[in-house]
């Protein structure tokens, strides 16, 4: 970044932490960006003509007599459409070797939209998968996460969820992503041709941690651009947010701030509640949808971060490996999406939420009738065909392999309910018994 | 003149200021910045050295930018025709506010100063007042409302001139009052009352005893909230803390029903913009929005104006309950409001109390849930402000600061519990662990005896023990087996289970089972009892479960079925010819 003639240049900085360093400054606004020796940094604390730094790639090696420049801007993105098909690093530079992007300089983590511009959501993302869009369906205009071990496979289903959905632009804000699954993620998106309609901000392992606080705000200002001005609808994805929040504990800790629980910042729910709620259903069609991923400690989700989140977002997704069919599915249980009752049987098939509720319900009796097996008392009959129709429906049907329109979700669920109960076992209303179970074939069960 | 001050610091949202001359603890002051005005509120001085929360976003803002204080405290204004408004914390009326997002020092008059009114005055020239008493009443929304004399005025006030009935502005001068040294106040219709003063100008707060129906049966029949009671909700994410409590804010019989929703999701607020205005109040046949004030200050808005939107929230309802209404106020969620105080108080760098919670939040908890309560009012008239909140711990945990220091003052405790949600077992209120201290009030015993007849409280506390023995017995059948424990064990168990299915367990988007009226509610307890006082005859515990889920089924289907339609009445003596089948017949 080029040091303009007017700007005036410091050279002598008082005191150097890992993260933060400070100096005497005058003129110089909050949130306003500078540079040390190059180095970007942005204004955290000032106290009389005391101006606290953070730098955001650390401030290793640099020297009492850095340069300091002030910018006299917040952090900022320059939006236009040529953002899309581009990769950019946390300051929203180029990192795929293309030119800078020309557009209008908006800075970044602007106001929130005024609760009663909102629209209440109410279309529905279909994903092909029928853990996600049988049982817990998404709306634009929802934030969801998934809940999911490190090991488990959340990036690429996250992957297949961006790309099978109905959306106009899909951002990906990378935060501490590894670079094989960054390099995983530009290939996919490289060899779907779709590539004109997606926007990367990466921040990887390899990039300083204090740099992904940047990436979520960077990735939303410019999904606010394309649901704002051009009235798409933006698919945002966050990976993962987890190591987002421990950024914000790296950082908070170097300027001596008194933890809360899990050594996490006081601030932790209004920082993430600050991303998270910018998803949102604008009246004039544009929506901003985001999927995030939140990676838990060996599955605790009373732990800081996804406990605020889940306080923060419309539903959570689990993922689970189970062992019956070797495939890792979208936990029935667990799983929750707020937002689902908005379309589900209104936008799809009447026989949705019954069906839905009633094939969770058998699945909970086959939970129920497994630990009866493995404590060792003995199976009834019911019993049995629950434990039938739990592999085939958890097969057929919550595999993150799966990729059905609801539909056939629904059609599937049906035969599977022919095959193992009677009627009166499923508990659905008689309209939707006479139509799907009877009707087809005219026999009864 | 004003005093002035000058920004020496900034941190976030707590600046620094320089000032020039005396200012007051929590006074309200604006700082100017790149044309912005922010508004901010002292919380700290020393000496010349204010420390200030800031309503807004600080960015950009420098050293040496001026500030302007008002001197006063944060207030609300208050008159006719804040029904069906949607403010934000600060009270700013969200609808006047141009684009799509918020602008920083964007602040609009919560009030509409253009709009007519037809007042009426209650006293005449010659009269005397005392603070908040009546001298008019105007009609908004069908709810008689009160032109009330200047909250917090001493003594006794003489009425010099009121305006005879007629269309008038709230800003119109309708009565001129002095007092005894001469001293003359110009009214308008409109009040000023600062949001962290509690404005006590009634006669006395006698311990509340009305029953406030909520058309909920796990509260009204088991533990009842009183109009000018407290109770707050706790609960982990996903067991329908929200459901829960929209269904209150839906059926509760009050007058003016207030929700805070402070720090909470935004299209939380969007499904209260969305469905209010469609639905109907149950008890008087109107919409629902009618009767409803929106405070939203979401998770995203700024914190500071979060931690004061439970105060306007509050001070919103005084004003109503000095008219001698039923205010419902609810709070979701009061434990964003003690992450806002934590915030502060973190950036204050003052030492931390628990889970870094600021030392005094037991007080500050205390005294907010002490401005609800019934009140007799000058005038005789009583008014009421029933306070429910809803606490979200950390980590579903229920001993952590802000869950204990509400219980030790919300009188009703609604405990939500994972395992019943589940189960899908809702509302997910843990029936034994929940309390309301208002059933052990003579008053309130009183008082629905007069209502309901002798006997409901013993009825109430045979169904609480009933369900607490049904857990213990379920406990043990877990360790001892089916065929471990008596006959007798599996059918007290089912008795719990029959009172948890029926009274319970409630379907809130059921159009019929979602509000049962105090009435019916009375009928499903008596019913229930009296199936639980019968004594049965099985030969094995099989017979037991297959018994009791068939009449459990009769049961639902009977809350599910209009009260007292034909489906009603044939349930009814489907259930008695299935009772006499095991029933065992007393000599």
């Amino acid at each position: 970044m080029a040091t303009e003639a007017f700007q005036k240049i410091y050279t002598k900085i008082n005191s150097i932490t890992k993260a933060t360093c400070s100096l005497k400054a005058t003129g110089v606004g909050y949130d306003e960006l500078a540079t040390v020796n190059g180095k970007l940094a942005q204004v955290v604390k000032i106290m009389g003509d005391e101006v606290t730094l953070q730098v955001f790639e650390g401030t290793g090696g640099i020297p009492t007599d850095a340069e300091v420049v002030f910018m006299g801007k917040a952090p900022s993105l320059k939006v236009s459409d040529q953002l899309a098909g581009r990769f950019f690093n946390a300051y929203g530079d180029p990192i795929d070797g293309g030119p800078a992007v020309e557009g209008v300089e908006v800075e970044i983590g602007g106001p929130s939209v005024n609760p009663v511009r909102r629209k209440q959501p109410s279309e529905l993302i279909a994903t092909g998968i029928a853990g996600i869009d049988l049982n817990n369906t998404l709306v634009t205009g929802q934030k969801i996460p998934f809940f999911a071990d490190p090991d488990q496979p959340y990036n690429q289903v996250m992957a297949n969820v961006a790309m099978r959905a109905e959306t106009d632009k899909i951002i990906l804000g990378g935060m501490g992503m590894t670079n094989d699954d960054y390099l995983y993620f530009k290939h996919l998106f490289s060899n779907a041709g779709a590539l004109d309609r997606i926007i990367s901000f990466m921040n990887t392992t390899e990039d300083p941690a204090v740099e992904r606080l940047l990436i979520p705000d960077m990735a939303l200002t410019a999904a606010e651009y394309f649901a704002v001005e051009k009235n798409e609808k933006v698919l945002v994805l966050l990976t993962d947010m987890t190591m987002y929040a421990d950024a914000l504990s790296i950082v908070s800790n170097r300027m001596d701030q008194i933890p809360s629980k899990d050594s996490m910042p006081g601030s932790l729910y209004s920082d993430l509640a600050k991303i998270y709620e910018k998803a949102v259903q604008f009246p004039t069609g544009g929506s901003i949808t985001i999927i995030a991923v939140t990676t838990l400690s060996g599955g605790d989700i009373t732990h800081a971060v996804p406990d605020n989140t889940g306080y923060i977002t419309e539903g959570q997704l689990f993922l689970r490996r189970d062992s019956d069919i070797g495939k890792v599915i979208v936990d029935p249980f667990r799983s929750l999406s707020r937002l689902k009752q908005l379309v589900a049987g209104k936008k799809t098939r009447k026989d949705h939420p019954q069906v839905m509720n009633a094939a969770v319900r058998l699945y909970a009796d086959a939970a129920n009738a497994k630990t009866k097996l493995e404590n060792g008392f003995d199976l009834t009959d019911y019993d049995r065909r629950t434990l039938a129709f739990a592999k085939e429906y958890s097969d057929q049907l919550l595999a993150i392999d799966v990729n059905l329109n609801t539909e056939e979700m629904l059609d599937v669920t049906w035969e599977l309910f022919k095959k193992h109960f009677k009627p009166e076992e499923v508990n659905i209303r008689k309209e939707f018994i006479e139509k799907y179970w009877l009707g087809q074939n005219g026999e009864k069960a | 003149m004003a005093t002035k001050g000058k920004v020496t610091g900034v941190i976030a949202n707590m600046v620094l200021l320089a000032v020039d001359g005396p200012v007051a603890q929590n006074e309200i002051c604006f700082i100017n910045t790149g044309g912005d005005r922010l508004m901010a509120e002292v919380i700290k001085i020393n000496g010349a050295k204010v420390y200030v929360q800031v309503f807004e976003s600080t960015r950009r803002l420098r050293i040496g930018e001026e500030a302007e204080f008002t001197g006063h405290m944060l207030e609300v204004s208050l008159a006719p025709g804040m029904l069906s408004k949607n403010y934000d914390g600060l009270q700013n009326d969200l609808d006047k506010m141009e684009g799509v997002f918020l602008k920083r020092g964007d602040y609009t008059n919560p009030l509409d100063e253009e709009k007519i009114w037809h007042f009426e005055p209650l006293v005449k020239a010659g009269d005397t007042v005392v603070a908040a008493g009546w001298i008019g009443s105007v009609e908004e929304n069908h709810q008689p409302l009160k032109i009330m004399a200047p909250f917090g005025i001493d003594g006794e006030w003489t009425v010099k001139s009121i305006a005879a009935a007629g269309e008038y502005r709230i800003t119109d001068t309708i009565a001129v009052i002095a007092n005894a040294e001469g001293e003359e106040k110009k009214l308008n219709m409109i009040q000023k009352w600062p949001v962290r003063v509690s404005m006590t100008d009634y006669k006395e707060k006698p311990r509340p005893f009305k029953l406030l129906e909520t058309g909920v049966r796990t509260i009204d029949t088991m533990n009842p909230i009183v109009e000018g009671g407290t109770g707050f909700i706790p609960g982990p994410f996903g067991t329908g803390k929200t459901v829960l409590q929209h269904a209150i804010s839906k059926q509760a019989e009050a007058d003016i029903v207030i929700i805070a929703a402070c720090g909470e999701r935004a299209n939380e607020v969007v499904e209260i913009f969305t469905e209010f205005p469609e639905l109907v109040d149950p008890h008087t046949g109107r919409k629902l929005m009618e009767r409803t004030i929106i405070i939203a200050n979401t998770s995203n808005m700024p914190v500071a104006a979060r931690e004061a939107s439970v105060y306007t929230a509050m001070t919103i309802a005084e004003y109503y309950r000095a008219m001698g209404l039923r205010v419902l106020l609810m709070a979701d969620s009061t434990s964003r409001w003690a992450q806002a105080l934590r915030e502060m108080s973190n950036r204050m760098e003052e030492l931390p109390g628990p889970d870094a919670f600021p030392m005094d939040i037991s007080s500050i908890i205390a005294n907010f849930y002490s401005r609800a309560g019934y009140v007799y009012l000058n005038n005789g008239e009583a008014g009421s402000i029933t306070f429910i909140g809803t606490v979200s711990p950390a980590g579903g945990n229920l001993k952590e600061p802000v869950t204990e220091n509400t219980k030790k003052v919300a009188r009703c405790f609604y405990a939500l519990e994972q395992d019943r949600a589940d189960k899908k077992r809702y509302p997910a209120v843990n029936p034994i662990d929940s309390y309301s201290k208002y059933i052990e009030y003579p008053e309130f015993d009183k008082y629905i005896t007069s209502l309901i007849g002798e006997g409901w409280i013993e009825m109430v506390n045979e169904a609480k023990t009933r369900l607490l023995r049904g857990k213990e017995i379920a406990e043990q059948i877990n360790i001892l087996g089916d065929d471990g424990v008596p006959v007798e064990y599996h059918v007290t168990f089912w008795k719990s289970e029959l009172i948890d299915f029926v009274v319970l367990q409630q379907d809130a988007f059921d159009e019929i089972d979602a509000v049962t009226p105090l009435e019916r509610q009375q009928d499903i307890l008596r019913m229930i009892t009296d199936i639980c006082r019968s004594e049965y005859k099985f030969e094995e515990f099989e017979e037991v479960s297959s018994f009791f889920k068939k009449v459990i089924n009769i049961c639902k289907q009977m809350n599910y079925s209009e009260y007292k339609s034909d489906a009603y009445s044939s349930y009814y003596a489907e259930l008695l010819a299935l009772l006499e089948t095991k029933q065992v017949v007393n000599e």
